[in-house]
């Protein structure tokens, strides 16, 4: 039941798995990272400075990083899982002392040669741990509510410690994320049933909470949902990102207001333009077309995805691409939502178009496995 | 096999369900993003466009003041300021530091200077010092590479380059105060712009509207944080259009050279068309100083100058007009047909009446007067006995005919309306009745009469042309002549304006006349004038018993006002010209000789000839036109700022 038992000899090796990596979602990838360049140029008012030329060589980092962790077999990725956790982990309790403060959160590890933001790699450790937990579990067990609590565990812990540093956003992602290879998995109907239940009235306790002394989250949380709830309340405050955004966004109409000729972008109304708010650049200075054309080639991704999984032959390795190109949606669907006005604003970046380092490698990392998973399945 | 192709499939199955669900989430998106970009998106058009576009107001430049010739009274130099952006420069305080060793800085600039960056946003540039020199502007721009931040701005600044000459006509002006906008209702979005300068006197005061221009407005595209970015489009406005006033430069210096030292007033006006060539008004100031903000020390010494150089004698103050008002008795008397123009009148020195007695200026009185010799001599009695008769009603409807008592329509600040006093008047403002005495006083142009150079001049004028003439100070606005106003004769019996016309020549040409010693001697240029001494004080029966009249002898401020009002040529009037010398002492001795001066500089257009004074008088007169304080001017030099 495990890849062991597929471990015939079709499987590629060699220097021809290069041929069997899957290219067209490379392309994508690469075009995305493309759209991303040039929404920097833009937003830097025509530059490759400051964020284009770093941007493109994370990315081409982030590439040759894919490239080595795609031609690893994925036996070896699934024997590595539980590892990858326990350091991921280890690393998350380390910034809670040792990190390094940066934009009101304590994120960051330095590494001299970049600033490694643990949280991230927990986002792809997760996935792995998780589809490697029930490659390894006995299918009929799936759902007995012992060997559920396990993962459930695994999830809640980092979840916990990201909330900590304060990241909701993360947070959100690694959840959900979680969840997503759980219910891919098998687990029964009912206990996701029960969870969306319980964090009905987890939710309702946690606005409760507000202004007692076991308050559930901290006040600017609080605020990012009421500003959530209603921008206009306090438009030049914590409204304003998501009010500049929306103008932004609503002002690019069908075609846009042409390349570099995005007013609200370029005029610094934008907060984290570069970042967190690149989308809006986007659809202001490209409209409803440009923004359509980068919401398909994410769609397309989760596509390619979802028909490599299919054609996956052991749990771990669809548990895995499916779970990465869970975690790869949740990423623009959350961001793409807090631009739009839909979410709340919780600091999730647009993956592989905002300018960051870690999350682009990390995102590259996670898509060498799924290549991995994609070279390394047996043929015919 | 079996476990795996059955974990296969349900992955897959749960794949398709999530993926269905994650293709629903990116539907939404979709849809989300349609309305709002294609449904929504002029709204959100609408909400950009607001953002980012701000209207910054462009300060028109100032309409110029130019005399009659051309000559510019009123200027907008260039003035470089030097201005620190924060930004830019790093540690303000050290930059300053260096900035102190090169061009001179107070502690107080240097503080106000800190305090300001340290409150406006870090990129707005702040002005350290003001109106440089060339020589500190070019240290300043020689040391740019040390000065991060520093950087030179010019910008434009009223100058009054023929400096005090024209500073109660043209006035000033300053930057405008809260008082300003309080009193003002104008709307005029300019006047929001802080150190924004509007005429505060004068002139620049009064025709504002026609000096300020129009604001032009600069759309920029300004960041969140109020950067500019660009600019979109800009409308220059329009400048202030120009002003040329009728005064003549030179004329002007001269009569204020002339009248140097005293504390007195000229005008001089053109019977013809009204033109003031000359108003001057001594001592004066200079109006620059109050544009670049007066010190409290220079305020001071102008406010406590006894002499008031910030007072504009010549329209703004009012003088009993003395014997100068005798015209105006006689000429209602004549034209009320009281008295015959060879009507006489006993002068015993006096007139007893109401228990009154009221003196005439010679003691021993004049004798048989009629009209004629009573205006040449100047006898009080004579009025005193018409004016009961006329009654002050119709003496008063005479002065108003005549330009006294009305307020002139000139762009001055504060001209004003001078008093001619009726039964009515005194009745209304003071709830007193008329007594006969109020006429007697005021037939000799004391008591309540009240008037300003300025009227005594047009007054002069309208005796001189028999016309009704109005003064007129702007000659053309942006090169376009302003019309001269059409005048009509005036509703008198020529034959007895005549009259006072031969009497008004007598005056200065006879004999016996109170101005014969200032009289002209060139035949072509012969004046007309009439005197006048004004009390400024009773005299009490106790002084009159002493005998203590000479002025001499009293404090300054106590002395007469001496007034003289002429005209030239006599026999075919040009120019009016009237003087008030305040605490002067006698009209024929201090006011007459500036009036002739000042007729005879007109009429010849230069210093006046020698020939044309007495032959007595020449070594004098040359003496003193060697001593005036005339302003020397190099063609093409403007502005004493540069000096």
């Amino acid at each position: 039941m495990s890849y062991l038992e597929y471990n015939v000899k079709t499987i590629p090796a060699g220097p021809r798995k290069v041929l069997y990596l899957n290219w067209p979602l490379v392309l994508l990838l690469t075009a995305i990272a493309c759209v991303g360049f040039l929404m920097l140029y833009s937003v830097a008012g025509g530059s490759f400075r400051p964020w284009v030329e770093p941007q493109a060589k994370r990315f081409a980092v982030g590439l040759a990083v894919m490239f080595i962790v795609a031609m690893v077999p994925i036996r070896i990725w699934r024997n590595l899982s539980a590892l990858a956790y326990l350091v991921a982990l280890v690393l998350l309790v380390w910034v809670e002392f040792f990190g390094i403060v940066g934009m009101g959160a304590q994120r960051w590890i330095d590494i001299g040669f970049m600033r490694l933001q643990p949280s991230e790699l927990m986002k792809i450790s997760l996935v792995m741990m998780l589809a490697a937990y029930y490659d390894w579990l006995d299918l009929s067990k799936t759902s007995r509510p012992l060997w559920v609590i396990v993962p459930v565990m695994l999830i809640l812990l980092p979840v916990a410690l990201v909330l900590k540093q304060p990241d909701l956003g993360t947070s959100i992602l690694l959840l959900a994320g979680g969840g997503f290879v759980m219910f891919l998995a098998g687990v029964h109907w009912a206990y996701f049933a029960a969870v969306i239940a319980a964090g009905a009235g987890l939710v309702s306790a946690v606005l409760r909470s507000r202004g007692t002394d076991w308050q559930l989250l901290e006040d600017y949380q609080f605020r990012r949902i009421d500003t959530f709830l209603d921008p206009s309340s306090d438009p030049l405050g914590a409204g304003y990102h998501i009010t500049q955004s929306k103008i932004a966004l609503g002002s690019g109409g069908l075609t846009g207001r042409g390349f570099m000729q995005g007013t609200q972008s370029r005029l610094n109304f934008l907060p984290e333009k570069h970042t967190d708010f690149i989308f809006t650049t986007l659809a202001e200075e490209f409209g409803f077309f440009g923004g359509m054309s980068l919401l398909a080639l994410y769609a397309a991704v989760i596509v390619f995805c979802i028909a490599a999984a299919m054609t996956n032959r052991d749990r771990f390795s669809q548990l895995l691409t499916l779970g990465v190109a869970g975690t790869f949606f949740l990423f623009f669907a959350v961001n793409m939502s807090m631009v739009m006005g839909l979410a709340p604003v919780v600091g999730v970046p647009l993956p592989l178009v905002s300018y960051g380092g870690s999350a682009m490698l990390v995102l590259l990392a996670a898509f060498g496995l799924v290549q991995s998973a994609h070279v390394h399945k047996p043929r015919s | 096999m079996k476990d795996t192709d059955d974990s296969a499939r349900r992955i897959g199955r749960r794949a398709l369900v999530l993926g269905g669900a994650q293709m629903a989430f990116a539907g939404l998106l979709a849809w989300q993003m349609r309305k709002m970009q294609i449904e929504e998106a002029d709204k959100f058009r609408l909400l950009a466009e607001e953002n980012r576009i701000n209207l910054r107001l462009l300060p028109p430049a100032r309409g110029l003041i130019f005399d009659r010739n051309g000559v510019p009274i009123a200027e907008n130099d260039q003035n470089y300021r030097v201005v620190i952006v924060r930004e830019d420069a790093g540690d303000v305080a050290a930059v300053l530091d260096r900035l102190r060793r090169i061009i001179p800085l107070s502690d107080e600039d240097i503080a106000r200077t800190l305090a300001e960056t340290q409150r406006r946003v870090r990129f707005v540039p702040v002005t350290v010092a003001d109106r440089l020199s060339w020589e500190d502007l070019s240290r300043v721009a020689v040391n740019t590479p040390a000065l991060p931040g520093v950087r030179v701005e010019v910008g434009l600044s009223r100058t009054y380059p023929l400096g005090s000459d024209f500073a109660h006509i043209v006035g000033y002006v300053g930057p405008v105060s809260d008082y300003d906008l309080s009193k003002l209702d104008d709307p005029d979005p300019l006047l929001q712009i802080p150190g924004f300068q509007i005429g505060k006197s004068g002139v620049e005061a009064r025709m504002e509207d026609v000096l300020r221009g129009r604001a032009g407005t600069s759309q920029i595209e300004v960041n969140a944080a109020g950067r500019v970015m660009r600019e979109l489009s800009r409308d220059e406005g329009v400048a202030g259009r120009n002003v040329q006033l009728t005064i003549d430069e030179s004329l002007q210096n001269y009569v204020q050279a002339r009248l140097a030292g005293e504390s007195a007033a000229t005008v001089v006006m053109d019977v013809e068309t009204g033109d003031l060539k000359a108003i001057a008004s001594a001592p004066t100031f200079d109006p620059n100083l109050f544009v670049r903000g007066i010190s409290v020390a220079d305020y001071r010494a102008l406010t406590e100058n006894k002499y008031r150089p910030l007072a504009n004698k010549s329209v703004q103050g009012v003088y009993p007009p003395g014997s100068t008002f005798k015209m105006v008795t006689a000429l209602a008397a004549l034209e009320a047909g009281i008295v015959g123009p060879e009507d006489t009148f006993w002068c015993p020195g006096y007139l007893q009446t109401a228990g009154r007695r009221f003196h005439c200026w010679k003691r021993g009185g004049h004798g048989h007067m009629n009209m004629h010799d009573s205006l040449v001599q100047s006898c009080d009695v004579y009025y005193y006995e018409v004016a009961q008769r006329v009654g002050i009603d119709r003496i008063s409807a005479m002065a108003n005919k005549l330009g006294l008592g009305v307020r002139h329509d000139i762009p001055m600040s504060a001209v004003a309306e001078g008093l001619t006093p009726t039964l009515d008047w005194k009745q209304q403002r003071r709830g007193e009745s008329w007594v006969i005495g109020d006429t007697i006083n005021a037939s000799i142009g004391q008591g309540f009469v009240l008037a300003s150079p300025l009227q005594l001049a047009v007054m002069t004028a309208r005796l001189a042309a028999g016309t009704d003439i109005a003064p007129r100070l702007v000659r053309a606005i942006d090169g376009v002549p302003q019309e001269v106003r059409r005048t009509g004769a005036l509703d008198l019996d020529p034959a007895n304006l005549r009259a006072i016309r031969r009497a008004m020549s007598a005056v200065s040409n006879s004999r016996r006349g109170t101005g014969y010693r200032s009289r002209i001697v060139d035949e072509t240029m012969l004046m007309a004038g009439k005197s006048g001494t004004s009390q400024v004080r009773n005299i009490t029966a106790a002084e009159r018993a002493r005998g203590v009249f000479r002025n001499e002898d009293l404090p300054w401020e106590r002395r007469d006002h001496a007034l003289f009002v002429s005209y030239a040529p006599a026999d075919r009037p040009r120019f009016a010209v009237a003087v008030v010398v305040e605490h002067g002492g006698g009209g024929s001795a201090a006011a007459a000789p500036i009036a002739r001066d000042v007729l005879l500089r007109v009429l010849n257009g230069d210093l006046p000839p020698l020939e044309a004074y007495p032959a007595s008088q020449r070594e004098n007169i040359e003496q003193q036109q060697r001593s005036l304080p005339l302003r020397q001017r190099a063609p093409g030099q403007t502005g004493s700022s540069r000096a």
